[in-house]
């Protein structure tokens, strides 16, 4: 028989909420982190210097092909040889940024190459600058098209957020560890654990799916 | 690279009657293929010259070497007598660099057979873009530009609408303001009706037929509306295989060709009515 603990359930109960704020913040940050340096490694790889874009392409698909876990563990444990004394959040939202930093790079590239030649051609036949052809023209459109892996990397990096709690970030995972630890009862942690990202992730798949066609209603660009 | 040598050409066109656009001996290719084949062709301020001939012929590399999309191989471009492809360097041109490119670019408008307008602008922010932030207009100078001339191509009712929600017509006739509210010396129309309707042509080519008659513009056009370029041209090209086959003006091309290409185009153009 499945032996559930109420009582234990609500006893632990408010140890995992607040722990789940330490998790909404790890994914905020570490999206907030990925959003921009992607936006920069997808830029960086279209310059006309070769050299930049050769590095920072490498540079991705490094991070794209080892294991997030095994960064973190780098970037914390590997940094102090280096002199680099990191505290665990911030180890772990280089390490989380970076990594999803190097996937959104990916959708954006995607999302830029689907705005059609003649935009451009129109944005130099005005003479508009370099920067503005990105900022007003380009990226505008290619934010449509980005938006649906955009929301699926913000749901992945929230559910790969428990990788934090190798290095000791205290999110729900740590929290339901240390639980389970300290009362040989891991059924209902690592349960409610599972409901509370359920409960997250679930509506935000929604949410991005209704923010992505208020998007294009915004700009304009009803298809 | 094998540089070409460009002694041989003038750091500026001086003296009367210098042609707004120049093109001498201009090559361009892909690879093996020749495109343009040492063209040389001047435009003179405020001439309309429609540019006629099969696809392939070199037609539209014309334009998009004009406004600076494409390269050439060889050769040199003068727009208002300044070298455009390059520029002057000591005694001499050497290829032009990027701040060249934007200087002499705003001499020149483009309008396209896509329209290109920027979808998620109205009609009028597509047409306010370059005048603020590329000629640096206050908002309300460049609104009351754009609102003049979008009045003037007839779509001052929808300045505040998407391209979505317009049609075809009416969206070239808003990349034609947007084009003009750059205040060119040269327009150029690249088959701009090609991709409109048929009964939605006569709203642009009435469009193109107005700035002819109000403004001083000096107009490259190239299109497959052979009455169009009759009634409208002061001079029609023909290109054939990357030159310039046969010229003259419109009587002259359409009604009294001389060469056997010229014929053969135009009896097929004719046939397709």
């Amino acid at each position: 028989m499945l032996d559930w603990n109420w009582q234990f359930t609500w006893e632990i109960l408010p140890r995992l909420i607040v722990a789940t704020g330490n998790t909404l913040l790890a994914a905020g940050l570490g999206y907030g982190i990925a959003v921009v340096i992607g936006l920069v490694f997808a830029l960086a790889q279209r310059t006309p210097f070769s050299v930049v874009t050769i590095v920072v392409r490498e540079a991705v698909e490094f991070i794209r092909s080892t294991p997030l876990v095994l960064q973190i563990f780098f970037v914390f444990y590997v940094g102090p040889q280096f002199g680099i004394r990191l505290s665990p959040w911030t180890a772990g939202m280089i390490a989380i940024g970076l990594h999803y930093a190097a996937y959104l790079s990916e959708v954006y590239r995607g999302g830029i190459e689907s705005v059609p030649k003649g935009q451009w051609e129109a944005a130099t036949s005005l003479n508009l600058s370099t920067a503005r052809t990105y900022f007003r023209v380009v990226i505008p459109q290619a934010l449509p098209p980005s938006l649906a892996g955009m929301g699926n990397y913000l749901v992945g990096i929230f559910k790969d957020t428990p990788m934090l709690s190798v290095i000791g970030v205290a999110e729900l995972m740590h929290t339901a560890n240390a639980i389970g630890s300290e009362t040989y009862r891991f059924l209902e942690p690592y349960t409610l654990v599972g409901v509370i990202f359920l409960l997250i992730s679930l509506p935000t798949a929604a949410g991005i799916r209704l923010f992505e066609g208020w998007v294009r209603r915004k700009l304009g660009m009803v298809s | 690279m094998n540089a070409q040598d460009l002694s041989a050409f003038p750091m500026a066109l001086q003296g009367d009657n210098v042609p707004m656009v120049s093109f001498k001996n201009v090559t361009k290719s892909y690879g093996s293929l020749v495109v343009l084949d040492a063209l040389d062709l001047d435009v003179a301020e405020g001439e309309m010259v429609t540019i006629i001939g099969p696809s392939g012929s070199g037609k539209t590399t014309v334009l998009r070497m004009l406004m600076t999309l494409e390269t050439i191989n060889e050769g040199v471009i003068y727009v208002d007598g300044e070298p455009l492809t390059h520029m002057p360097n000591g005694n001499g041109l050497v290829p032009a660099n990027r701040s060249h490119l934007r200087k002499m670019r705003s001499k020149i408008g483009m309008c396209f057979q896509h329209f290109n307008l920027f979808p998620h602008m109205t009609a009028l922010e597509n047409c306010m873009e370059g005048p603020v932030h590329v000629l640096g207009l206050s908002k309300k100078e460049a609104r009351e530009r754009s609102e003049e001339l979008l009045a003037l191509v007839g779509m001052a009712e929808k300045r505040d609408q998407h391209p979505s929600r317009l049609s075809g017509g009416q969206q070239q006739r808003v990349a034609i303001a947007r084009a003009m509210a750059m205040r060119p010396k040269v327009m150029l129309f690249d088959e701009v009706t090609s991709a409109l309707d048929p009964e939605v042509i006569g709203e642009v080519t009435n469009v193109i037929r107005k700035l002819v008659a109000e403004h001083n513009l000096t107009m490259l056009m190239v299109t497959h509306q052979m009455g169009f370029a009759k009634d409208i041209s002061d001079r029609v090209c023909f290109f054939y295989g990357g030159r310039i086959e046969e010229q003259g003006t419109p009587d002259e091309l359409f009604g009294n060709p001389r060469r056997e290409r010229t014929q053969q185009f135009l009896s097929a153009v004719k046939e397709a009515v």
